[in-house]
This record gives C-alpha cells, structure tokens and sequence, in this order.
C-alpha cells in the first residue's frame, strides 16, 4: 500500500503530470541556459536539489508554520538551498558560476518548487514529499535537458562540448539564439500534448 | 562612448537589443498566463514598469550600504527578495488608502509581481554587470519597458489569433512560444545597434 503511493507520487511528474509540459511552470530561470548541454545540466541539478530538499523541509515543518506567513517562510527555506547551491558552485567550479551569472539565484523564483510546496508538501508527510519532489525535479530536468540536446547538437554541431557532427555540419545558428529555445520548447510541448490527447482519446 | 552617455545607453539596450524577456526567458510564467487579453497585460505591464524602476535602484542602495559593508554578498538573494516583497506590499497599501482608481487598476496586479522572476532578475543582472545607482534605475525602468512591450504585442496577437484554426496540441502555451520565438527574432533585428554586454 505506502509502496504503491510512493511509487505513483514518483511517477506522476515524470509522466502526465510533468511540470514542463502541461503545467508550463518554471521554464523562466532555466530556458537561457539551455544553449548548452553542461549547463544545463548542472542548473536542473541545481533545481533538482532545490526542490527535493526544500519540500523535506517544508513537510517537516508544516504543523509549525502560521499559514498566514507561510509563504515568506517557504521563500527563505528555498533561499537558503539556493544560496548553498550558489556558494559550492562558486567554490568548486568558479568558470561554470560566471557562466551562469544571475540565473542560478534565479532558481528562487522557480515556480516549480513553490508550486510543490503548496500543492503537496504542507498536506503530506516528510518521505512522500520529499519523493515528490524529486519526481517533480527530474521531470523538469529530462524536459530541459532534451532542450539542450536539440539546441547545442544543431546550433553547433556539438554535445557536452566534443564535436560530433563533421565539417560537413552548417550550424543553426539560430538554435543558440534566444528564438531557438522558444520554438524548441513550443515543439517538445506539442509532440507531448499531441500524444496524450491520443492517450486520452483510447482510454 | 563617454561615461555620463552609459545610462541612457543601457536604457535602450534593455528595451530592444537585451529585452529581458525576448533574449533572457525572465518573467516566462506571467507571460504565458496573462497575455490572454489586451487590458489585463496592460495593467501588468505597468506594475511591472513601476515596480522595476523602483526595486532595482533600491537593491543597488541596499546593496552597496549595507550588504557590502558588512561582508555579507551571498545573503543577497534573500535580502533582494525581502526588499521587493516589502516594497510591493508598501505599495499596494498605499494605493488601497489613497488612490481607489489607481488601485483597481494597477494594485491588483502587484501581488503577482513577487514572485515575477523578472523582477528579481534584474537585481540579480545590475550587480553581476555592476552598474552605478542611476544606471540602475535607467535598466530597471529600460527592463520594464521592454517587458511591457513584449507582453502587449503578445496580447494583440492571440486576441487576433481567437478566430484561427491551431492544431489542438499546440493551442495555449505552445502556440504562445512559436510567437515568442518570432518576436524574439524580430527583436534580434535591433542587435549591433547598442553594443553592450
């Protein structure tokens, strides 16, 4: 019975309820760096532990928290893991932090974590939300990361950095340029959507 | 290009060649929610105009005088967070008390605002490019602006889209961000006009 909770709480977000694809949420602080693959990469990680810890906590603590300010206290919780995040990212890996510049602060404002916090994690206990969490972290992630993989294979012929398609490759330019993950994003969502409308239609 | 022509030169870059929007994905969220209607995204945008010029210089000053000072930089994005939230919630008070017309039409929208990453990205970019206080208010108004822009000429077009035939899977948020991605072409029209970073 806990097993089969578990089980549909961690599949949820990566399937039919993922955060990306029919909530359209949190796309704001990640989107920019999705030009390429490594980034990317370590943003939704950053995001990943974000929400998982973030909902622990909040799960913990939320027969002590006066529902009247309850949304300030989640917004210094989430601060918190943000600026973890920020300072180890500073300390070990100073080239990617420059890179990334403002948007990891800007995790804070993920709508994700917020909206999992109010969604689930004030009405549940600690274990479940903390699974959800990191459901709703790596439905985000896979979303974002297949974005990377389009732009930077076709924008320049490259992933993770190696070249992998030969000098015959004219590169799309316009796939690292802002416009590029817009129309990424708009077709990853129909594809999606297309699919389980058909699902819908079966049923 | 001198010192004292900075500000004005980052106003216009934040408006067209760096639209925070067009060019860094920032305030995605309401931008996709609200700009179902023409009026609603009006009433945004100019809370969000409002609320730029006047957090961004205000970060700076905190910034500057009392997170530097005390050593205290990677408290920032807490403090900043704080620092708009009070401010938003000053001013929706105060329009409530003072201003009813003003309030139905503006105050409305500032609780949204918070959480509008935008807002906090533009403090966020003021101190990583480490402009000077007025700079800063010049990138938060330009930011603001440009914002504005984006999310009118957004609503104008699904209001005109209402009547179009959109394959099912792509209606709302999809349809939505191939616009974005057209606007955000048109608006890399205006690179190498203002070069700055």
């Amino acid at each position: 019975m806990a097993n089969k909770l578990l089980r549909k709480t961690f599949m949820e977000p990566l399937g039919k309820n993922n955060p990306v694809f029919v909530q359209i949420l949190g796309i704001c602080s990640t989107l920019a760096v999705t030009n390429k693959l490594q980034n990317t990469m370590v943003m939704t990680l950053g995001v990943l532990f974000t929400t998982a810890l973030s909902s622990l906590t909040i799960s913990l603590l939320r027969n002590y928290i006066p529902s009247r300010i309850r949304m300030m206290v989640e917004t210094m919780v989430i601060a918190t893991f943000v600026i973890i995040v920020d300072i180890v990212l500073k300390a070990f890996y100073p080239e990617m932090w420059k890179q990334l510049g403002p948007y990891v602060g800007l995790i804070i404002t993920n709508c994700i974590i917020m909206g999992r916090i109010e969604a689930f994690a004030l009405q549940n206990k600690p274990m479940l939300s903390l699974v959800d969490g990191l459901a709703s972290g790596l439905g985000y992630a896979y979303v974002l990361l297949a974005i990377a993989f389009v732009r930077e294979l076709l924008g320049t012929g490259s992933l993770w950095g190696y070249q992998i398609l030969g000098s015959w490759w004219t590169n799309w330019s316009i796939m690292i340029m802002p416009p590029g993950g817009f129309f990424v994003l708009a077709i990853i969502i129909w594809i999606i959507r297309e699919k389980i409308m058909k699902e819908a239609k079966n049923d | 290009m001198t010192d004292s022509l900075l500000p004005f030169a980052v106003f216009f870059a934040s408006i067209f060649t760096g639209n925070i929007l067009l060019t860094n994905y920032l305030g995605m969220c309401s931008f996709l929610s609200v700009s179902k209607e023409l009026k609603t995204s009006t009433g945004l945008g100019m809370a969000v105009i409002f609320v730029m010029a006047t957090t961004t210089p205000l970060n700076w000053i905190v910034y500057q005088y009392l997170l530097i000072p005390f050593g205290l930089e990677y408290l920032r994005f807490i403090v900043f967070i704080i620092v708009i939230a009070a401010f938003v919630q000053l001013t929706e008070m105060t329009l409530e008390r003072y201003s009813e017309p003003l309030y139905q039409s503006l105050g409305i929208f500032l609780p949204l605002i918070t959480v509008n990453c935008a807002i906090l990205g533009v403090s966020l970019f003021m101190v990583i490019r480490e402009y000077t206080l007025l700079t800063s208010f010049f990138f938060g108004l330009g930011s603001g602006i440009g914002w504005f822009i984006a999310i009118i000429a957004m609503a104008g077009i699904r209001q005109k889209l209402k009547n179009a035939k959109i394959p099912p899977g792509l209606e709302g948020p999809g349809i939505t961000l191939v616009i974005a991605g057209f606007m955000a072409m048109a608006f890399m029209g205006f690179s190498g006009m203002i070069a700055i970073s």
